[in-house]
């Protein structure tokens, strides 16, 4: 995939890599697919990925955002990490209604979620 | 305090599954919310069940149909209330049918949460004997007055 195509932002940092999104609205479903392939192809090539995923410019994200999101976690959960940090209190009730705060780590801040990988 | 459209909004699109031509859509609902200032817990409620009934309309409705096949949207937005319709060209669906995402056993099942979502933030939603046809209903939660004598 060609980087200028990515919706996505990646750095690493203290051996975590840490995604954000370019994109303020999570809802186009070809984007969504797209940073399923791109966060996918980052566990493929480290199984034992710790990732952090930061909401902190998401405005709103959909039901087929969550479902990638938990395919992501169905991918690292053998042997990596994932946490989620910065997410809307709108957005985390979502999160809520589906209960889907009992299957992610969600941190409020970077820093917060940063501490928490083991 | 904008002055209010003297009567509903109303507005019907014909779209293709293509984010332009949504958009087109959305656009006009988030201008006529914004002329009755609904607010921002509102907004967000009301563009998740847009979102989610459009997603569902193409990906479920239109499985199998041609990718130009269009669905319809009928909006109409008042001070009070918010009725969104969206139709698809399928042979429809029992929404009874579609499990429960919130049960333990489903939770790790990555698709399935776009019906309980809009039923979560919408105050009804219905739909047509054959299924293809969703309608929902936002109503308004009365406007915070002031207290007496402030």
């Amino acid at each position: 995939m060609a980087a200028s195509d990515s919706r996505l932002r990646i750095r690493r940092d203290a051996g975590v890599t840490i995604v954000e999104f370019i994109d303020r609205n999570i809802l186009d479903e070809a984007n969504i697919q797209m940073i399923g392939e791109e966060i996918t192809s980052l566990i493929e090539a480290d199984p034992s990925l710790k990732l952090l995923i930061s909401f902190a410019n998401v405005d709103h994200l959909s039901s087929a955002a969550l479902g990638t999101l938990i395919t992501i976690n169905n991918k690292l959960r053998p042997k990596g990490q994932l946490r989620l940090a910065n997410i809307d209190p709108q957005i985390y009730e979502v999160f809520v209604i589906t209960r889907l705060n009992n299957i992610f780590k969600i941190y409020p801040t970077t820093d917060d979620a940063m501490k928490s990988f083991t | 305090m904008g002055t209010e459209p003297a009567s509903p909004v109303t507005a019907s699109f014909t779209l293709i599954n293509d984010r332009t031509d949504i958009h087109r859509a959305e656009s006009r609902l988030f201008e006529a919310l914004d002329a009755f200032e609904y607010p921002k817990a509102a907004r967000f409620a009301i563009r998740l069940a847009f979102e989610e009934a459009v997603t569902n309309a193409f990906k479920h409705g239109h499985k199998g149909l041609p990718p130009t096949t269009p669905v319809q949207v009928d909006l109409s937005i008042s001070h009070d209330q918010v009725v969104i319709a969206v139709e698809d060209q399928g042979p429809g669906f029992n929404p009874a049918d579609v499990p429960d995402p919130t049960k333990d056993e489903n939770l790790e099942v990555p698709t399935g949460r776009g019906l309980m979502l809009i039923r979560a933030y919408m105050t009804r939603m219905t739909f047509n004997a054959a299924g293809n046809r969703v309608e929902m209903l936002f109503e308004r939660a009365p406007d915070t007055q002031p207290p007496a004598g402030a």
